[in-house]
Formats: structure tokens, C-alpha cells, sequence
């Protein structure tokens, strides 16, 4: 049985108490709280097995090359990828699609030929290929969103077309939480000949995720929004695909050999196997520790336990702001259709202000555009205030902020 | 802004930031020992629209809204940008 409150036990910041009161955590969705196990094991790692990974013959080097592989692979059967092959470990989400837009993007997309966004997308998701585009001339067209911040499939189908080779599209919305279909995204852009790149950012933390059931040809996601520490990221890409690839980064560690050759004055190179070609130079080795054990960690709790404890908290929250009558709700009310990220507005306040009030009573949310200005435009608001759930809220911690909510309708 | 003034602001600010938003906010989170002179100081020049229990101050100077918190933030809301709410919170803290 999920209990957030023995969670909760794991979590040494969530003792804290801020401006006076007990924190409550309600950002989850920019990043959230490590458990012990994780500190423990970046902990362990640096105090009994630092060294830097392969190619080294000594104890600590073999030692960490083993971890930093277990991570792969732990990484690997997490999202139903076929092998470590297929995971390429990097700093964020961010970078993983940099490197899908480096890679695969600079080397395959021309002057006629078109990519498909959406208007929910993460910055991250809409400014490496806006950069490439002016660099190689292609199109760029935006898919329309709902009233409701869901994805207009309608707009998606007529989109496509043989000029589209890539559509890139957030599984789950960092604003709204809406869940996007793509095992049927994927269907509809395979059988349009293009590739899909997903943005698992908000999804791979939250539910079960299986590369292999949606199908998708990119997925990337980050550490630190499921438990593992900053700065380590993963893009997975289907084998097939990162082989016919050119790495992004060149340096050390991605590179089978660099040989000097006398006759043209020039070092000839050929590439390390996968997924060592696209991780030039000392990776985050404690990183990827961390990860493996927050995958752990998740796994150890269930991944539909905590899709469902999210949904639980959701629910209880829309139901309950129903009672604020100056808040206004964005993206859809039912559950069925999203993750748990609340959009709201505090009618006469801006939403800074909704959120520095919430901070004096301990209650850490989000507030501005979330990084997804298209999305607020679309929705004709100036920006908006996020509180998102993870394993160890509570409904408790619900009630409170619903209260506080109250407090400043009723204050100001 | 003069010397004394940017003294003044190192002296009381820890940060302060742009805030993302079409609003154009401006952000001001005060050195946590400084806060409550600093508060004073800004309560003493500024004109206090609104008190809510006094934990929030709603004030204005200068055609600027500010909302000030006795947690030790503030929000300079209008501010043409940074610089401008730099340059009035030089002059309320000086």
C-alpha cells in the first residue's frame, strides 16, 4: 500500500521549516526533493569508488566504470529501451534535444522540408529547432492546441504532410499536465514517413513509461525531476537510428581511435560503439549513481502507485479549488486527461504575488510563464501560478494550501 | 544612480530579478540580517496604501506599486525594467 507519509521519511528537507511554517513542496515539476537513498549513494560513490570511467586498468576505475554502466542499463529496463545502446546519458532534457537537433537535424533536414511543434511545448522543445531552422532553411509550423491546453489532433493530421520529417511534442504539458496520445502520435507520424521526438520531462517521473509501447524514435528526460540529482539527463533513441548518427560533442571517451597520418598531415577518427559515441569527455559519473538510484527508488515504489497517488492528490485539489471563488483553473478538470500540474490565477493578483504570499506560509509554487510563453499567449494570460504534486505531498498539505488560498482571497 | 546609492543596495539586496511574465515584475529579495531596517527604511519614504496584518505592505512611490513582505521580498511591479527599480530602491533605502 502507498503511504506519502512513510515516503515522506526519506526526504530530510521536507523537516524544514520556511518563513515559520512547515514547507510544502509544491514545485515539483521544476524539480524535486531527493530522498536519502540518493544523497546516500552520490555520497557513497564519491567516499569509496571515485575514479574516472573506463579505459583504465586500476580498482576504483573499474568500480566506477561498473556503476556508471549499471546506471545504462538500470536507465534502460526503467523505460523499456532494448539495451544501454540506446541511452545516452547527458545534462538534461534540454541537451538531449540539442543533441537530437545537432545530430540527427543538421545532417537530415533541408530547405523544403518541415518540422512539426506544438504550441504546449517547453522552450527547450521549440528554441533548438527555431536555431537550427535559420541555420538550414527549413520550416517550422506550430500544431494548434484546445481550448483546454489539449493537443488538437485535427490540426496534427493536417499538418502532415511528406515535407514533415520530425514532429516534436511533450508527452505530458509542464504547464497544464495534460497527457498527450503518443502511441497514436506516433502512429500518424510513422505513417507519414517522419520521425517522432517526445519530451518526456514531465511523463517519465510520473507514469509508467514504455519506449517500446509508444513507439517513439526520441525520448528525453532529466534526473532531477525524478529523484536524481541536477545535471544528469537522458536521451534515449532507438539503435537503429543513433547508429547512422554523427556524434554531437567530440573529445575524449566518444572515439574509438584518433590516428595521426603522415601523409595527409591530418588525425583520422572512427567512433566509439553506443551509447559511449555521443558522451564526450568525463561524464557525470556521480550523476548517473544518483539516478540509478532514484530509478530504484521509483521502482521500488511502482510507477502506477505514483501515477495514481498524483491523480489521487489532482483530483482532490481541482475539487477543492472549486471552493477559492476568485481562482481561476487552467487546462482540463478531469483527471483522466492529465498529470499532477495545476495552472491557476488569483483574480486581482499577478502571479508572483500569488506566489511570494504562498511563500510566507511555507508553500514553494511556481509562478511566470513556466518556460511555454506560446502556450500562455494561446491562452491570452499575462503568466500563471503552478503548483505541482510529486510521491510525498499530501492531502493534509492540500488542505493548507487551500486554506492559505482563501486567506489571501479574503486578505486583499 | 550615485555611489552612495549602489553602496546602499549591495548593502540590503542579496538579489534581484526579472520576473518572467508579461507583467514586467521585478523581484527584490533583501539580505535576510537586513531585512527589517531595510523594510523601515522603505515604509518611512514610500506610501503605505494597504497593511494586511502587518505581514504585507502595499505601497507606492513615485508611480511604481511595490508590495512588500516582512518575510523579506518584494515585488516592484511596472518598473520600466531592473535598472529602474534599482534606482528606486537606492532611493528608498538611502
Amino acid at each position: 500500500m502507498f503511504d506519502p507519509y512513510k515516503v515522506r521519511e526519506d526526504f530530510p528537507i521536507l523537516k524544514r521549516k520556511i518563513n515559520n511554517h512547515p514547507l510544502i513542496y509544491f514545485d515539483n515539476a521544476a524539480t524535486t526533493q531527493k530522498p536519502r537513498q540518493v544523497i546516500e549513494a552520490v555520497k557513497e560513490f564519491y567516499e569509496k569508488h571515485n575514479a574516472n570511467v573506463h579505459r583504465a586498468v586500476h580498482t576504483l576505475s573499474l568500480e566506477a566504470t561498473e556503476l556508471y554502466e549499471e546506471a545504462h542499463e538500470e536507465t534502460a529496463k526503467f523505460i523499456g529501451a532494448s539495451s544501454m545502446a540506446e541511452i545516452v546519458f547527458v545534462r538534461g532534457t534540454t541537451e538531449a534535444i540539442n543533441l537530437v537537433a545537432y545530430t540527427w537535424g543538421l545532417r537530415n533536414l533541408k530547405q523544403e522540408d518541415e518540422v512539426l511543434l506544438t504550441l504546449m511545448e517547453h522552450h527547450s522543445n521549440i528554441v533548438p529547432w527555431e536555431i537550427l531552422s535559420k541555420i538550414k532553411g527549413f520550416k517550422i509550423k506550430y500544431v494548434d492546441v484546445d481550448e483546454d491546453g489539449a493537443l488538437n489532433q485535427e490540426s496534427l493530421k493536417g499538418m502532415l504532410s511528406p515535407k514533415v520529417k520530425l514532429v516534436c511534442v511533450t508527452h505530458v504539458s509542464n504547464v497544464t499536465g495534460v497527457i498527450n496520445d503518443v502511441k497514436t502520435i506516433a502512429k500518424l507520424v510513422h505513417e507519414n514517413g517522419a520521425l517522432l521526438l517526445v519530451d518526456g520531462a514531465q511523463s517519465v517521473p510520473h507514469m509508467p513509461v514504455n519506449v517500446k509501447d509508444l513507439d517513439c524514435d526520441f525520448l528525453a528526460f532529466s534526473g532531477h525531476k525524478m529523484l536524481g540529482p541536477t545535471g544528469i539527463g537522458v536521451l534515449y533513441g532507438k539503435q537503429e537510428i543513433l547508429e547512422k548518427l554523427e556524434p554531437f560533442h567530440g573529445g575524449g571517451e566518444m572515439i574509438r581511435e584518433v590516428s595521426f597520418d603522415p601523409k595527409t598531415l591530418r588525425c583520422k577518427i572512427s567512433w566509439n560503439t553506443l551509447p559511449w559515441k555521443f558522451e564526450a569527455g568525463t561524464p557525470d559519473i556521480g550523476g548517473a549513481v544518483g539516478l540509478a538510484s532514484a530509478i530504484k527508488y521509483l521502482k521500488a515504489l511502482g510507477m502506477e502507485n505514483v501515477k495514481t497517488h498524483e491523480c489521487d492528490l489532482t483530483k482532490y485539489a481541482l475539487k477543492r479549488l472549486e471552493e477559492c471563488s476568485k481562482v481561476k483553473v487552467y487546462g482540463p478538470k478531469s483527471v483522466e486527461l492529465k498529470c499532477g500540474i495545476i495552472p491557476f490565477n488569483v483574480e486581482g493578483f499577478n502571479s508572483h504575488d500569488v506566489a511570494l504570499l504562498l511563500d510566507s506560509y511555507g508553500i514553494m509554487i511556481r509562478s511566470g510563464f513556466h518556460c511555454a510563453q506560446p502556450l500562455h499567449q494561446k491562452f491570452n494570460i499575462p503568466s500563471s501560478a503552478r503548483a505541482s504534486f510529486y510521491i510525498y505531498n499530501t492531502r493534509e498539505e492540500i488542505d493548507r494550501f487551500i486554506e492559505t488560498l482563501k486567506e489571501i482571497e479574503e486578505s486583499l | 544612480m550615485n555611489a552612495n546609492a549602489s553602496l546602499n543596495l549591495e548593502e540590503y539586496i542579496a538579489r534581484m530579478e526579472e520576473a518572467c511574465g508579461e507583467e514586467k515584475n521585478v523581484i527584490v529579495h533583501f539580505k535576510f540580517k537586513k531585512k527589517d531596517e531595510a523594510i523601515g527604511k522603505i515604509l518611512k519614504k514610500a506610501k503605505v496604501e494597504k497593511t494586511v496584518a502587518g505581514v504585507i505592505f502595499d505601497l507606492t512611490y513615485k508611480g511604481l506599486s511595490i508590495r512588500l513582505y516582512n518575510t523579506g521580498k518584494a515585488i516592484i511591479k511596472k518598473a520600466k525594467d531592473k535598472r529602474q527599480a534599482q534606482s528606486i530602491l537606492a532611493e528608498l533605502l538611502s
